[in-house]
């Protein structure tokens, strides 16, 4: 192994251009693979952390996934029976029992739940009238599962808890109706129970819709105004690890019946572009790196050709095919190996300078850093691409080397 | 004595269209020891014979014997074994590794076969390098060297590895009359000081006259009645 690295490093090393030229091209090409990958990877993550901030990890809804099974289909399992018309059952008085299901929830390690009543109501005040979404909430188990607290720019969720006729709104709507903190609105619900609520704080998400649409207010109260006493229609779930949300929602839905949505189901689209996003990124900096490797294909071949005497040389004196081809195979493997330390060092200064640009996206108000994500994975991603492309790259050239016949190139010498 | 090196009713063959025989139903004994040159006109095939006997080619019929094992059923790689370990090659041109230093070039096979410490190999290469006398040249490349002193750098390396054989093909051709003598004389004490058997090629009738044995080839045949004009 030694020898064959020492003629290696003599092909390399007599050849300084043609060796440099290959190095540029896999430095460049690991570089920029660090680079934009870590980019479109940051941008990912930001992207999927927002999603994982902004919506409960698992909702747990008063409705059934598939309708009951038939006593028909139960009394001739396998028969040819065809039942039509059958839909899954709603609750139309929310989950049934919520106080067990929620126990059950809540005995599950690694998670914090959150029992809300959702419905419509109008807001009216000043002769406006407006449509919104009320949710009746538990404020001390409502704020160790959403972020609503931290979006809190007046009052907060806790003051709820203190009036039980307050009610917290978002910042379009307070603009809309122009309210402010301690304005009494009515709030009509869709049985026409009409009430007089106070406004005890005011988030802003960011989101214009939901900042225009969600209101909250206590569950008690919720259910008084719903008619719903004792009932929710919603569990809302965070998880200590969001990845852990299809399976834990399919546990919960085997458990309580009712149907359990994972924050992955629910943006299934969303992440299917992002897988697709993925594919276009690597091809698109692989591509570089498969340039890169005809560079060191064309060296090596040079090399081959120009070093066939010694080739020849080597087998006379015992060296087998199997050396030979080694020796073109390491020459592949150091252009590599160095390329890819350079290249991870670029790479990683390059990282550097995008993460220092700052830039204001349009309709946000503060000014955002570039996301690039410093994952390890990245720069292993990046140093395996390049290894395994210089060795295909040295493939064929070592090949051919292996194969040079001595006799024919003594022939032709003498 | 046991043939060395045996060679029987060995022949080879080119095909193609016009398929070219280059020697053909040689049957030769060489002797430990022995001293050997192969003679005859350009293009008689005496390389071709020596490529054969030195298991470099694979003969088309007929086989070769080296130190007692029929080398007819080796593949590629058990013939190259036997030509790191039992054989060493001396040709026309010297051949050396430009890139590589003379020491370097001379270890090259030692370090190949890996029987040796580093150091033991060293020694070994500058020991050889003394006794063919280009000890200081050592850590020179060849072509800071003349003809001669890299023809004996070949040598040096062609013993690298303690071969049974060194086969030599026209060590002379390109040297002057000084150098000649020298590479000839070194030859000669290869075989009858150290006891290894040489076989060399040339058209040298000088060099020849210094063997134990000449062997005349004539259109890939051996002809006992050739002598050099
Ligand atoms: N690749 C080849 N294709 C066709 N004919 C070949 C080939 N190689 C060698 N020959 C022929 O084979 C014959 C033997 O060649 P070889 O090199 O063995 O002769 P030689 O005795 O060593 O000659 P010289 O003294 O000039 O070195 C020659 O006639 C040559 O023309
Ligand atoms: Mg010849």
């Amino acid at each position: 192994m030694r020898i064959q690295l020492q003629v290696a490093l003599t092909h390399l090393t007599g050849r300084t251009r043609q060796t440099f030229v290959s190095l540029t091209g896999v430095i460049l090409g690991v570089a920029f693979f660090l680079a934009v990958s870590s980019l479109m990877r940051g941008s990912e993550k930001d992207f999927i952390k927002r999603l994982i901030d902004n919506s409960p990890h698992i909702t747990v809804y008063d409705e059934y996934r598939l309708p009951r099974t038939q006593p028909a289909e139960l009394r001739w399992a396998g028969g040819a029976i065809r039942i039509s018309n059958v839909k899954p059952q709603t609750e139309t008085r929310g989950i049934r029992g919520y106080r067990e299901k929620l126990e059950f929830v809540e005995s599950m390690p690694g998670l914090k739940v959150a029992p809300v009543l959702v419905g419509s109501a109008v807001l009216v005040f000043a002769g406006r009238e407006e449509s919104v979404t009320l949710s009746g909430v538990v404020p001390d188990k409502m704020k160790t599962v959403s972020t609503l607290e931290e979006k809190m720019i007046e009052g907060s969720i806790d003051a709820l808890a203190a009036n039980p006729n307050g009610i917290v709104i978002g910042t379009g709507l307070a603009q809309k109706f122009n309210l402010g903190l301690g304005r009494n609105v009515n709030v009509v619900a869709a049985n026409g129970a009409s009430r007089p609520m106070k406004v005890v704080g005011i988030f802003r998400t960011g989101n214009a819709n939901y900042d225009e649409t969600q209101t909250f207010t206590l569950l008690k109260r919720a259910q008084v105004m719903f008619d719903r006493p004792n009932r929710v229609n919603r569990l809302i779930i965070q998880l200590d690890d969001p990845y852990e949300a299809r399976d834990a929602a399919q546990r919960i839905e085997a458990v309580a019946g009712y149907k359990s949505v994972s924050w992955i189901e629910a943006s299934e689209d969303i992440l299917s572009v992002l897988i697709v996003r993925n594919i276009i990124m690597y091809s698109v900096v692989s591509a570089i790196l498969i340039v890169a490797s005809f560079g060191i294909y064309n060296t090596l071949s040079t090399i081959v050709m120009e070093k066939t005497r010694d080739i020849a040389i080597l087998k006379s004196i015992g060296f087998h095919a199997r050396d030979v081809r080694l020796i073109f195979l390491l020459e592949g493997v150091i252009i590599g190996v160095v390329g890819s330390v350079f290249g991870l060092v670029l790479g990683a200064g390059l990282m550097k300078l995008l993460s220092t640009i700052e830039f204001r996206p349009p309709g946000i108000t503060e000014k955002v850093q570039m996301p690039i994500w410093w994952g390890p994975e990245q720069f292993a991603i990046a140093t395996a691409f390049a290894l395994v492309s210089c060795i295909l790259a040295a493939y064929l050239p070592a090949r051919r080397a292996g194969r040079v016949h001595p006799v024919e190139i003594l022939r032709g010498a003498a | 004595m046991t043939a060395v090196l045996r060679a029987e009713h060995l022949g080879r063959t080119l095909a193609g269209e016009v398929p070219v025989t280059l020697v053909e139903d040689i049957n030769l004994d060489i002797e430990r020891g022995e001293f050997v040159c192969i003679m005859g006109p350009s293009g008689s095939g005496k390389s071709s014979l020596l490529y054969l006997l030195g298991l470099l080619d694979v003969p088309t019929s007929g086989r070769v014997w080296l130190d007692g094992e029929d080398t007819s059923a080796y593949g590629e790689n058990e013939l190259a074994n036997r030509r790191l370990e039992k054989l060493g090659f001396v040709f026309q041109f010297h051949f050396l590794l430009a890139e590589f230093s003379v020491l370097d070039n001379v270890t090259l096979p030692m370090r190949r076969l890996g029987k040796h410490g580093d150091a033991a190999i060293r020694s070994r290469g500058m020991e050889l390098l003394a006794r063919l006398g280009v000890a200081e040249q050592s850590a020179k490349h060849p072509h800071q060297l003349s003809g001669g002193q890299r023809q004996r750098v070949a040598i040096a390396r062609a013993l690298a590895n303690d071969p049974l054989v060194v086969l030599a093909d026209e060590p002379t051709g390109n040297l002057d009359s000084v150098s000649s003598a020298t590479v000839r004389q070194i030859l000669h004490d290869l075989a009858h000081q150290m006891g290894k058997t040489v076989v060399a090629v040339t058209h040298d009738a000088e060099f020849a006259s210094a063997a134990d044995r000449r062997i005349g080839l004539v259109d890939g045949k051996i002809n006992a009645d050739w002598r050099p004009a």
